[in-house]
C-alpha cells in the first residue's frame, strides 16, 4: 500500500542526515570513549555499580598527586594571570608604544599553543643543570640556582615556570580584548565625579574585569591541569602529578586496578569541567556588561 | 565678571591647532551651547573645562578661581558623555550615588539624594536596575542624575543626545532644559545639531575650525548671522548675488552676496515685499502644515516655505511664478 | 600617562618578553654546543642523518596531512549544513566541538585503548593500520575546536544561503556546491585551521605514546632521555615548524582580508 508521505515528515530525517557523519564521528571518538571512562569509574571488575573506585582515590599516592597537580595549576594560572595582565595592560593603556601590540598578539597566539616536549627541552636548556641561565648565573654572579635559591627545574616550581611559557600568552590573548573593552568614558566619568585613579580601579575597572579575570584564571587552570607532555618530558616520573600517574597507569596498570584508573581519569574530567564551566559562565556575565 | 570665564584659550595637538583664541563668559544659571561641525574644536573646549585636556595657553576660571592646573577630580564639575558612560557593574542607584560616595557622604545622605535625583529624572522605580537593562534614553537620564547628584558648580553635556533616536532626542532635550532651569545650574552643551542648539539655549557659540565665529542668542544667530559660515551652518539659506550696480530685482541693496531664509521668500507678491523675481517651479514638497517649494530665479535655486491653505493648491511643477521678498530680510554675507 | 606608569609598563613588558626569548635562546645555544668549545651544527647533522628521525618525522607529517583531510571532510560539510539548514543546532554542535578542550587528551586516549581493544566491537588497536587510523581520528578530535571555529568564522563572512541557492539554480548538486562554491570561499579559513592542526599534530606526544605509534613526539621524548644534544636540536626544529605554521596562518588571514569584500 502506497502510504501518502507528507512532506514535512520526510524533510526532517533528511535534514538530520546531513549532520550524521559529524554525529557518528563525535560519538565514536569523543563521547563513547569518555563515557566508557566515566561509567568504568563507577563499576567494579565484574561490571557492577560501585562507589569504591572513587573512595579508593583517597588511597596511596593519589590524593597527593591531585594536590600537587592542583597546586601547580593554581600557581601557574595565578602567575600567568598576573604577568599576562601586566603585559596586556602596559600595551592597552599606552605605557609602551602602540605598535608593540600586533607582534605581541601574534607571538601570544603561537606561544599559547606551545605546550609539549620541545618546550620542556627549551627550559631544560635554559634552567637545567648546565642550562644557559644556570651557567650564566654561576659564572658571573657565583649563584648556584639549585643551592642558593633552591630552584630546580625538575620540581614543583620548575614545572610551574615552564607552564608559564604558554600560560602568560594565553592570558594576554584573552584579557587584551577585555581591557580594550574598558571605555574611556568610564574612567573620565569617574574622574569628574571626584574619583582618584586608585578609586576608579577599585570601584569600577576591577569589578568590571572581575568575571573576565576569574574566568581566564579558570581556563588557565584547566589548561595546566591537563598538560601531560611537558610534564613527562621535563620530569619523567620524578614529579607525582595526576597526568603522569595516569600515564603510567595506562601504560602498565601501576595501580593494580583498571577501574581505579578510570576513577582517576574521571576526577580529571570533573576538575577541568568545573573550571571550564566556570570560565564559560563568567564569560557570559562579562559580555553582558561589555555590550 | 561671569561665573565661568574662558579667556584666550588655545589648544594644539602637536602642530595641529584645534582651538584658537577662544573667549567666553557664562553667567550663573545660563545654558550655553557650543555648536559646530565635527572637528571644529567644540568638544576640545569642553574637555579643557572638564580638565581632560590641558590648554596650550589661556585661562579657565570658575567663580573667579583659575582651574587650569587642577585635575578633573578636583574641579567639582558634572559631565554627561555621548553614550554608554554609566558604570556597567553598578546599579542605577549606585551610579547616581557614586560621586557622593567618593566625597565620603553618609549612607542615608546618599540614599536621600539618590531618591531625589531619580524622582527628578522621572525614573523613581529603576534604582535597582543595571544599565544594560535600560533604554538609551533612560541611560542618559541616569547619567544626568549622576552628574547632578554631587551638586557640581558647572554641568557639561557632551552631545548627550546624539546616540538616541529622533523622538527620544526631542523629549529628552526639553527635559534636560527644564531640569537645568529648575536647578539653575550653569551649563555648557556641545552639539552639532543646530535645531537642538536653537531650541534649548540661552546663548549659542557657533564654532568653526577652532574659532568662535559668533556668540549670541538663538534669535540673533538665526536672524542675524555675522559670517557666511554661521549663515550656512544654522538653518537653510538662499543665496542672492547683487548685480553690477548693487541691485537685486531692481532694488538697490548694495554690493556683495546676500542670503535669505526660506520663510522670508514668498510665493506671489507679498504686501511688505519690495523685491519681485520671476521664477520657474522645480520641486514641490508637501510637508503637511508647510509646503516647501524649490524654484529657479535668475539662474539661482531658491527654496521657500509657504503655509498650507486648504483653498489654495500648491503650484504645479514647471509653472512660472513670481517670488517676492523684503530687502530688509536680506542678510549681507561677509 | 605618568613616568612611573610608563616605567612599570616597560619593566613588565621587557620581563615578559625576556621570559619568552631567553628559553628560546637557551635552547638554540644548547643545541649548537655538541662540539666541545665551539658552536656547530653537529647535533643537527647527526639528528637529520638518524633514520629513526626520518621515519618518525615523515610518519608525523603523513599523520598531520591525514588529520587535516579528515578534519576538512568532517567539519566543512557539517558547518555548512548547520549554517544552511539547522541554525538552531549551532550551539549544540559548537559545544560538542569544544569538548576536546574540556576533556584532557590523556582521558580520551585512555578511552580509546579500552574501548577499541582486540576484544571490542571495533578492534582498531588490533592491527597497525587500525591503530594508525585510531590515532588520526584522535588527532582530528584534538583539532576539532580549532578547525570548527576557523571554518565557522569563515562561513560567517559569506552568504551561505544565497550562494547555495544560486548554485542550485544553475543546476549544481551538493558535492559540486561544497567543492566548487563553498570550499574555495572559505579556503583561507580552512588553511588557517589546517596549519594549526599541522602544528599540533607534529609535536603531539600523549596520544602517539599511549597508542604506541612511531611518531615524532614520543621519539623526541625518548632520545631526550639518552642523548645529550640531539633532543635540543630536534626541539629547535619543532619550534621552527610551529612558527612557520603560525606565520602561514597570519599570511593567509592577511591575504584573505585583502581579497574579500567587506560585507
Amino acid at each position: 500500500m502506497a502510504a501518502p508521505s507528507p512532506k514535512p515528515r520526510r524533510q526532517l530525517p533528511l535534514t538530520w542526515l546531513g549532520l550524521m557523519p559529524f554525529v557518528i564521528f563525535v560519538t565514536l571518538f569523543l563521547i563513547l570513549p569518555t563515557m566508557h571512562i566515566v561509567v568504568g569509574a563507577f563499576q567494579d571488575r565484574t561490571g557492577a555499580f560501585t562507589l569504591q573506585n572513587l573512595r579508593d582515590l583517597n588511597t596511596g599516592t593519589i590524593p597527593s598527586s591531585y594536590w600537587v597537580s592542583v597546586k601547580i595549576s593554581v600557581a601557574s594560572a595565578a602567575l600567568g594571570c598576573l604577568i599576562g595582565f601586566g603585559m596586556a595592560a602596559a600595551v592597552v593603556f599606552g605605557a609602551v608604544p602602540r605598535w608593540v601590540k600586533s607582534p605581541l598578539m601574534t607571538f601570544s597566539g603561537v606561544a599559547s599553543n606551545f605546550a609539549g616536549v620541545p618546550l620542556a627541552f627549551a627550559f631544560l636548556a635554559t634552567f637545567g643543570p648546565v642550562g644557559l641561565v644556570t651557567v650564566f648565573m654561576r659564572n658571573n654572579f657565583g649563584i648556584v640556582l639549585s643551592r642558593d635559591i633552591g630552584f630546580n627545574i625538575l620540581s614543583f616550581w620548575g614545572l610551574t615556570v615552564t607552564y608559564l611559557f604558554f600560560q602568560i600568552p594565553l592570558m594576554i590573548l584573552i584579557i587584551t580584548p577585555a581591557l580594550e573593552g574598558l571605555r574611556r568614558e568610564w574612567r573620565e566619568a569617574a574622574e569628574v565625579l571626584g574619583a582618584s585613579t586608585a578609586q576608579y580601579w577599585r570601584m569600577v575597572a576591577l569589578p568590571i574585569l572581575f568575571p573576565s579575570l576569574l574566568g581566564t584564571f579558570a581556563l588557565l587552570f584547566a589548561n595546566a591541569f591537563g598538560a601531560v607532555a611537558t610534564a613527562i618530558a621535563l620530569t619523567g616520573s620524578a614529579l607525582n602529578i595526576v597526568p603522569i600517574q595516569l600515564f603510567a597507569q595506562i601504560r602498565g596498570d601501576v595501580l593494580g586496578n583498571p577501574n581505579l584508573g578510570y576513577a582517576m581519569a574521571f576526577g580529571m574530567i570533573v576538575i577541568t569541567a568545573i573550571a571550564n564551566v566556570l570560565y564559560i559562565w563568567l564569560r557570559i556575565r562579562a559580555e553582558r556588561w561589555l555590550k | 565678571m561671569s561665573y565661568l570665564e574662558i579667556a584666550r584659550l588655545e589648544k594644539s595637538f602637536g602642530a595641529n591647532r584645534v582651538v584658537t583664541d577662544f573667549n567666553l563668559g557664562v553667567e550663573q544659571g545660563e545654558f550655553i551651547s557650543l555648536l559646530g561641525p565635527s572637528g571644529c574644536g567644540k568638544t576640545t573646549v569642553l574637555r579643557m573645562v572638564a580638565g581632560f585636556e590641558r590648554p596650550s595657553s589661556g585661562a579657565i576660571r570658575i567663580a573667579g578661581e583659575d582651574v587650569v592646573g587642577k585635575r578633573p577630580n578636583q574641579r567639582n564639575i558634572g559631565m554627561v558623555f555621548q553614550a554608554y558612560a554609566l558604570f556597567p557593574n553598578l546599579t542605577v542607584a549606585e551610579n547616581v550615588g557614586f560621586g557622593l560616595k567618593i566625597k565620603g557622604a553618609r549612607r542615608n545622605e546618599i540614599t536621600a539624594r539618590v531618591t531625589e535625583m531619580l524622582a527628578l529624572i522621572g525614573l523613581p522605580d529603576l534604582g535597582g536596575r543595571y544599565p544594560f537593562q535600560l533604554s538609551g534614553g533612560q541611560q542618559q537620564r541616569v547619567a544626568l542624575a549622576r552628574a547632578l547628584a554631587p551638586k557640581p558648580r558647572v554641568l557639561l553635556l557632551d552631545e548627550p543626545l546624539s546616540a538616541l533616536d529622533a523622538k527620544v532626542r526631542v523629549s529628552l532635550r526639553n527635559e534636560i532644559r527644564a531640569i537645568q532651569r529648575d536647578l539653575g545650574i550653569t551649563t555648557i552643551f556641545v552639539t552639532h545639531d543646530q535645531e537642538e542648539a536653537l531650541s534649548i539655549s540661552d546663548r549659542i557659540v557657533v564654532m568653526n575650525a577652532g574659532i568662535a565665529d559668533q556668540v549670541g542668542t538663538p534669535f540673533e544667530i538665526y536672524n542675524r548671522p555675522t559670517t557666511r559660515f554661521v549663515a550656512n551652518f544654522v538653518g537653510q539659506l538662499n543665496l542672492f548675488k547683487a548685480d553690477g550696480t548693487g541691485r537685486i530685482g531692481g532694488v538697490a541693496v548694495g554690493q556683495g552676496d546676500f542670503a535669505a531664509r526660506p520663510e522670508a521668500v514668498h510665493l506671489g507678491r507679498a504686501a511688505e515685499a519690495d523685491i519681485v523675481l520671476p521664477a520657474t517651479v522645480e520641486e514641490v514638497h508637501f510637508l503637511g502644515s508647510v509646503i516647501r517649494v524649490t524654484a529657479t530665479a535668475a539662474g539661482a535655486r531658491i527654496a521657500l516655505d509657504t503655509f498650507n491653505r486648504p483653498d489654495v493648491p500648491p503650484p504645479a511643477v514647471g509653472s512660472t511664478v513670481e517670488l517676492s521678498l523684503s530687502s530688509r530680510d536680506l542678510i549681507p554675507l561677509k | 600617562m605618568s613616568l612611573y606608569a610608563r616605567l612599570t609598563g616597560w619593566i613588565v613588558l621587557l620581563f615578559g618578553l625576556g621570559y619568552f626569548i631567553v628559553p628560546l635562546v637557551g635552547l638554540t645555544e644548547f643545541s649548537l654546543k655538541a662540539r666541545r668549545g665551539v658552536y656547530s651544527f653537529d647535533a643537527y647533522a647527526k639528528i637529520i642523518g638518524d633514520p629513526e628521525f626520518q621515519a618518525t618525522f615523515s610518519y608525523s607529517v603523513v599523520m598531520a596531512l591525514v588529520t587535516i583531510a579528515m578534519g576538512v571532510l568532517i567539519v566543512v560539510p557539517t558547518a555548512f549544513w548547520v549554517r544552511l539548514k539547522m541554525p538552531w543546532a549551532r550551539p549544540y554542535v559548537e559545544f560538542l566541538t569544544l569538548l576536546p578542550l574540556v576533556i584532557p587528551a590523556i582521558v580520551i586516549v585512555f578511552g580509546y585503548i579500552r574501548l577499541y581493544n582486540t576484544s571490542s566491537f571495533l578492534p582498531l588497536t588490533g592491527t597497525a593500520t587500525g591503530t594508525n587510523l585510531l590515532l588520526a581520528f584522535g588527532y582530528t578530535v584534538l583539532a576539532l575546536p580549532y578547525m570548527y571555529r576557523a571554518i565557522d568564522t569563515g562561513l560567517r563572512t559569506i552568504d551561505v544561503a544565497t550562494l547555495t541557492e544560486a548554485a542550485q539554480s544553475l543546476g549544481a548538486g551538493w558535492t559540486t556546491i561544497l567543492t566548487r562554491v563553498i570550499l574555495p570561499n572559505v579556503l583561507p579559513a580552512v588553511l588557517s585551521g589546517a596549519f594549526l592542526t599541522f602544528a599540533i599534530v607534529i609535536g603531539e606526544f600523549t596520544l602517539a605514546a599511549l597508542l604506541d605509534r612511531p611518531a615524532f613526539g614520543p621519539y623526541l621524548q625518548r632520545i631526550g632521555a639518552n642523548k645529550p644534544y640531539e633532543p635540543f636540536a630536534l626541539s629547535v626544529i619543532a619550534f621552527a615548524i610551529t612558527w612557520a605554521c603560525m606565520g602561514l596562518i597570519q599570511l593567509v588571514t592577511r591575504f584573505s582580508k585583502h581579497t574579500k569584500a567587506q560585507p
